[in-house]
């Protein structure tokens, strides 16, 4: 069979199965959660049919998803898995576990808040709880962006100097349900962007290794330095791998950390990310075509934090607005903080506006009043 | 050192861990490795011999190991086994193994998904009747009356007030192909039963008892007579459930509870009355086993 890159209409997580089918994981530990479901659906009806040779696992729970993946990894497989919300919330445990033992898994997340009240629609909570995991985080604005993301997050946690897991987050419902055409791309090209995954140490009868030793004291720190000496690699990587992977299939989402919009002679911006990012290409398109000098940051890559991408596009900036889709109760948006961190030295002020929470509307009137409370002067607040 | 009726001489659970004198988990887990032999992958769950045997960078394990977390690793041996089995290795045992608290209690979600889904792997249970790892805290595999740290003998309530959850029949009522319990007084019976597990082409179960020192206050010179004593007073049979047919290994004339009762400070506090319903408790588990002993039990799954 000759495979043939072609254009179909399809939702944002039959774009990640569509991807992640072309990444050839040999193991899928599945376990379904709205809005997630979609991609082990298709994902199975891929293994049911014999359009991918891999071995699903039909776990009981988040945590054995997490958790098989883990030993999948261990015997040196490229595997996969997809989940949302509370399934991520179940998963903590483990997602540390994958991250320090540096196997490069790949996990797309449809975000979805955090119970309670229970609630299955969009917000950025599951995934910000995990923020500190050692996970790179990636938000997706497209069903496109969805399916290039999850090709780069392979190539880029196979990286021997990043071995660290990706998760890929669509926005729930608002991107994971929506139809939206999508090039798939041809099968070598995908072979030859990503090649086969051959990790130098996994379970092996022959070379026998321990795996998930106790650390004590003594080591334990060091443990956690070598993660984020990764995270810093990765930071070097992705615009590396973004570059490649636009010579290869001609698509770029800005340099794979942040992307820039109408920012050059900005006086006022957002920072936004996953589906909000689309809303808010209206919003200053409607006010520049006002004469107003507003501007759009798209983060992309929030963990690792590009700051200092951050810093550099915001230093000509009055003000600068951040749409937060999920709040540290107690404190402020998880973007906020660590764009405040980025910014310390700067004039720019940065004010944050949690927005969102558990499905409510970020519409083109939320956003403008937010770039009028900028241009005032004014304090960011809870967007309702 | 001699061989000892077909076991294998090589040590695959290197000397120089941290357990303690006289461990009877250690001693199991040794010779279950024994029997299992090089071919074999171990994913462990968190506990006693995770910690005694692996202080980065040092391990005990002369075969490939792994160890995640406390209560998953039937879930991390799926993995495993789904990725041998992707890498067309068919060979290659997959051990997951883990304590009382592990595979009855937190970990119990996850060894029931593992055995329903059909994977080929032997789960064994090493039970030291307590969460010892923690400081000797209750478990739902705890002997009734036991003195522990959450089911302290105390004025009111003396010990564990619950039997111990039969593990062992749930896990055969699961449809697992081979089912059995042993005791490290008989290293010839576990090596038999290991070898026997191993051979199914799908899931299956190995309850093993083992004496804790400081869990069940006793001697370091005391784990296989104590170990011994389970059997001979039927606190602890040793039986296979083999295609959902029950088959007592050993069938000693009872001797009375108490005998293996005063060798454990854990049961200090037990006065005649107690014992006497302790004694009920394993009679009538005996009496049912006895019973059954030859029966299909599980007939209607096969």
């Amino acid at each position: 069979m000759i495979f043939m890159s072609k254009k179909m209409v399809m939702s944002g997580s039959e774009a990640i199965a569509e991807a992640v089918k072309l990444c050839k994981p040999k193991v899928l530990p599945m376990y379904p959660i709205t809005p997630s479901t979609l991609v082990p659906e298709r994902l199975s009806d891929f293994v049911f049919n014999g359009e991918l040779e891999a071995e699903m696992i039909h776990v009981e729970s988040e945590h054995s998803a997490a958790s098989a993946l883990f030993g999948a990894y261990a015997t040196g497989v490229r595997a996969f898995t997809a989940s949302a919300s509370n399934g991520i919330a179940l998963m903590h445990e483990i997602l540390p576990i994958i991250s320090s033992a540096r196997f490069p898994a790949v996990m797309s997340v449809a975000n979805r808040t955090i119970s309670g009240p229970i609630n299955i629609w969009n917000d950025h909570s599951d995934a910000m709880s995990e923020r500190d995991q050692g996970w790179i985080q990636f938000y997706c604005e497209s069903s496109q962006e969805a399916f290039d993301t999850i090709l780069m997050a392979y190539k880029l946690a196979e990286k021997e100097n990043v071995s660290l897991p990706v998760m890929v987050c669509i926005d729930g419902f608002a991107l994971s349900h929506v139809y939206e055409p999508l090039q798939i791309e041809d099968q070598k090209k995908v072979d030859s962007f990503l090649p086969a995954y051959k990790p130098e140490n996994h379970l092996d009868p022959k070379n026998p290794k321990s795996f998930g030793p106790i650390a004590f004291p003594n080591s334990f720190f060091e443990f956690h330095e070598q993660e984020q000496v990764a995270m810093e690699e990765a930071l070097k990587e992705i615009p590396k791998i973004h570059a490649e992977f636009k010579k290869e299939f001609g698509r770029k989402y800005g340099n794979g950390l942040i992307d820039l919009i109408d920012m050059k002679d900005a006086k006022y911006a957002l920072i936004a990310n996953g589906t909000s990012v689309g809303t808010a290409r209206v919003v200053v398109e409607k006010l520049r075509s006002e004469g107003k000098k507003v501007g759009l940051i798209k983060l992309k890559t929030f963990r690792p934090f590009p700051a200092e991408e951050i810093r550099k596009a915001c230093k000509n900036l009055k003000a600068v607005g951040i749409i937060d889709r999920h709040v540290s109760l107690g404190s402020e948006g998880a973007i906020t903080l660590d764009v405040k961190s980025a910014l310390k030295e700067e004039k720019c002020k940065v004010e944050g506006f949690i927005s969102g929470l558990g499905g409510r509307d970020i519409d083109t009137k939320r956003l403008i009043k937010v770039f009028e409370t900028l241009k005032k002067g004014e304090k960011g607040f809870w967007l309702k | 050192m001699m061989a000892i009726l077909g076991m294998n001489e090589e040590e695959l659970f290197a000397s120089g861990h941290r357990a303690c004198a006289g461990c009877g988990e250690a001693l199991a887990l040794r010779h279950i490795l024994k029997a299992a032999g090089k071919n074999t992958i171990v994913a462990q769950a968190t506990g006693c011999m995770e910690v005694v045997s692996s202080p980065y960078p040092q391990t005990s394990w002369e075969i490939p190991w792994v160890h995640c977390a406390f209560e998953n690793a039937a879930a991390v041996a799926s993995g495993v086994r789904a990725a041998l089995n992707m890498k067309g290795d068919k060979e290659t045992n997959v051990i997951a193994m883990g304590g009382d608290g592990a595979s009855f209690d937190i970990g119990f979600g996850s060894l029931s998904g593992a055995i329903e889904r059909g994977h080929k792997f032997l789960y064994v249970c090493t039970d030291n009747e307590a969460y010892m790892n923690t400081g000797i805290q209750r478990s739902g595999a705890t002997f009734p009356y036991a003195n522990t740290t959450t089911s302290p003998a105390g004025k009111v309530i003396p010990g564990k007030q619950q039997p111990k959850k039969p593990l062992p029949f749930i896990v055969a009522a699961h449809g697992v192909e081979y089912v059995a319990t042993a005791n490290v007084a008989n290293l010839i019976d576990l090596k038999n039963k290991v070898e026997k597990a191993l051979a199914v082409d799908g899931p299956s179960f190995l309850h093993v008892l083992v004496p804790c020192m400081p869990g069940w206050k006793i001697g370091t010179s005391s784990t296989i007579g104590i170990a011994q004593k389970a059997i001979d007073t039927w606190a602890a049979p040793v039986y296979e459930i083999e295609k959902g047919i029950l088959k007592l290994s050993q069938k000693p004339e009872a001797k009375p509870i108490e005998e293996y009762l005063m060798m454990q400070g854990r049961f200090k506090h037990v006065t005649p009355d107690i014992a006497e319903k302790i004694q009920e408790y394993v009679d009538k588990r005996k009496k049912f086993l006895l019973e059954n002993d030859g029966k299909e039990i599980f007939d209607v799954l096969y």
